[in-house]
């Protein structure tokens, strides 16, 4: 039945520290032969990483720049401007708070819907629930022009198009399936003895969910909130598709235009990336190990 | 929806309860009595923590696959919009399609592109996922870096891929020419001979963390006692990633790419963000050729049918995917 099992349990969804992954490194005193390679390891390993990171430094690089100034970049920011930043905030901070507003609705709406749904094809003893967990496997494979077609005139006939309702509602489409499928590998681990004593207690299946399933599965409400709104922040189909105007822009749109228009000024268009990247640097700097997490649980975009 | 609670076997049915016995127990209850007595208070309940979940499953992802199918039959354009109507037109759109001499380019295109992707993602994120599997100083924190490229918005990325592809004040051919590699300044997303390959190289540098990431985590769970009992028998190096890893990575192996190639089907913001599709259709994907009829032609019923063809496709590999898990899980 359990369809996602071949994939392991997210690290931040389990209950506890996991000693697997934090297993200490020197903790033995190695012999010096050994040490002297894993430090050529980290050589390596830090090579590799500058290979595969450049183009993020190029972004941070180019955005510091001059604008437009000469036609060849130089390796560094030595003649430091932050005039690119300045005129991306300048245009594009409605954007970012569209983006935000959002995001945020998409995490909201998500968890309240796939939060619940998680404990009930965990916990509860539902005829088709393998149904539904199909439905949740498959929607991850739905193509989202498809998603977008159909959409654009249904919310053309609701007058959903231009709103930030109708882009928290698409972009959902993301978030949904994904935090389903993280929250409900978590609450297949959860002991039913837990749930029990609390309906002793005489709490309803509601009061037992909120005071006690969801404080439990609080890590995992972290991953999966923290990867929906990353993928609504970085939602550019959808931005593309169901805006007509300018009232209602996310950043990726507002970049995406820069693009196609404004070549001559790259440092703004790079200041522009540099801010729509932030929220992914800020995640992986202050949330790690739920990163870590969500790729491997979710195994989705 | 409570309205249907008539406790008639009231015997143990206590007012305002109902909810005392464990879910788990519901499932003993005589089939005639599901929607009646105590427990159907509990029962629906339990449906309504699911209802949610399944009535946006079927907006969302139902409701367009349907519409989709259906707008593939039909005549549906710009003036749909003003005057409602979308005449049947049987397999016109798909005749228009598929008789595009285009669209043999537009297939082919598809499938180097999903085809060079996978393999490139692939290859280097399991040859990074086994180097990461020696512990050394830093090796966390770099593994945790290297996902950067996939957590940055898609279109950020295209967005600094395409200055340094540029073909004039691109860094790429900067560095190409002072060290003489190539002669003048290759148009890598202005040549119809390039654009492909150079969109198949970004899509490789954003998927590789993801394959990196789920590859690595398969790779802990191999026990470290079979390497040693391997290095004993002389299995070691790559006869140990031959005959130990390998094997028992293989169903996560399967995993990865078949999840990729689903991913890499419906990709849209990379190519859009670089090329559109173009030059001259060198990067025209299924899932760009529909974005493009749809939403820049305005013939919905063309995009639908184009949609409609990428939709067989992927669901071909999600049911490659589904008995590949299943497999995974049976052994």
């Amino acid at each position: 039945m359990s369809l996602n099992a071949s994939l392991p349990v997210p690290d931040a969804a389990r209950p506890a520290g996991d000693a697997r992954r934090s297993a200490p490194d020197g903790g033995a005193p190695a012999p010096a032969r050994r040490r002297r390679r894993s430090w050529g390891s980290t050589a390596v390993g830090v090579a590799l990483l500058a290979v595969l990171l450049f183009p993020l430094y190029w972004m941070v690089n180019v955005s510091l720049q001059p604008a437009g100034s000469a036609s060849r970049t130089s390796w560094f920011p030595s003649q430091l401007s932050f005039e690119g930043y300045r005129t991306a905030f300048e245009q594009q901070s409605g954007n970012l708070v569209t983006s935000l507003v959002v995001s945020l609705g998409a995490v909201a709406l998500s968890l309240v819907i796939a939060a619940p749904a998680a404990y009930a094809l965990a916990q509860f003893r539902i005829r088709y629930a393998g149904v539904v967990l199909f439905g949740v496997l498959i929607s991850q494979m739905i193509p989202g022009i498809i998603v977008a077609n159909a959409l654009y005139s249904a919310y053309n006939d609701l007058g959903l198009l231009n709103t930030v309702g109708g882009l928290v509602l698409a972009d959902a489409t993301a978030g949904i399936p994904f935090a389903i499928l993280i929250l409900l590998a978590f609450m297949r681990s959860l002991e039913p003895s837990l749930v029990e004593a609390a309906r002793v207690d005489g709490a309803g299946p509601i009061r037992a969910f909120v005071s006690v399933v969801l404080p439990i599965s609080r890590n995992a409400l972290i991953t999966a909130g923290l990867f929906t709104f990353l993928f609504a922040w970085g939602d550019f189909l959808f931005a593309l598709t169901l805006t007509t105007t300018a009232d209602v822009r996310p950043i990726t749109l507002g970049l995406y235009q820069y693009i196609g228009t404004y070549v001559s000024d790259w440092s703004t268009v790079m200041a522009t990336a540099v801010m729509a990247s932030l929220p992914a640097i800020a995640l992986l700097v202050l949330a790690q190990r739920y990163v870590a997490a969500g790729v491997t649980g979710g195994a989705v975009k | 929806m409570s309205t249907t609670t008539t406790r008639t076997d009231g015997a143990a049915a206590r007012p305002q309860d109902g909810s005392g016995d464990g879910p788990t127990a519901d499932g003993a209850a005589p089939r005639r009595s599901r929607w009646r007595g105590p427990r159907a208070r509990v029962r629906l309940l339990e449906l309504a923590f699911l209802a949610p979940a399944v009535l946006y499953l079927l907006a969302f992802f139902g409701y367009p696959v349907v519409q989709n199918l259906l707008m593939g039959f039909q005549d549906y354009t710009t003036r749909t919009f003003v005057t409602g109507e979308a005449p049947w037109v049987g397999l016109d759109n798909y005749a228009t399609v598929l008789g595009d001499p285009a669209f043999g380019r537009t297939a082919l295109n598809t499938a180097i592109f999903t085809v060079g992707s996978i393999a490139g993602q692939f290859v280097l994120g399991l040859a990074i996922a086994v180097f990461f599997r020696r512990r050394f100083p830093l090796g966390n924190l770099l593994r945790s870096l290297l996902l950067l490229p996939w957590l940055i918005p898609l279109i950020a990325a295209s967005a600094v891929w395409g200055w340094i592809l540029d073909r004039d004040n691109g860094v790429l051919n900067q560095v190409l020419g002072a060290l003489g590699i190539v002669s003048g300044s290759p148009g890598w997303l202005t040549d119809t001979s390039l654009a492909l390959v150079a969109v198949i190289v970004v899509n490789i540098w954003i998927g590789i963390p993801f394959n990196t990431t789920i590859l690595y985590a398969g790779l802990q769970d191999v026990p470290e006692e079979l390497y040693e009992a391997g290095s004993l028998d002389g299995a070691t190096g790559w006869r140990a990633f031959r005959h130990i890893t390998w094997p028992l990575l293989r169903p996560v192996v399967t995993v990865v790419l078949v999840l990729g190639v689903v991913y890499t089907l419906k990709v849209l913001d990379v190519i859009l963000g670089l090329t559109q599709g173009g030059p001259a259709g060198a990067t025209q994907t299924l899932a760009v050729q529909s974005y493009n009829l749809s939403f820049t032609q305005f013939e919905f019923g063309l995009g639908a049918a184009v949609g409609n063809v990428l939709i067989v496709v992927s669901l071909l590999f999600a049911v490659l995917y589904l008995r590949a898990n299943r497999r995974a899980v049976d052994e």
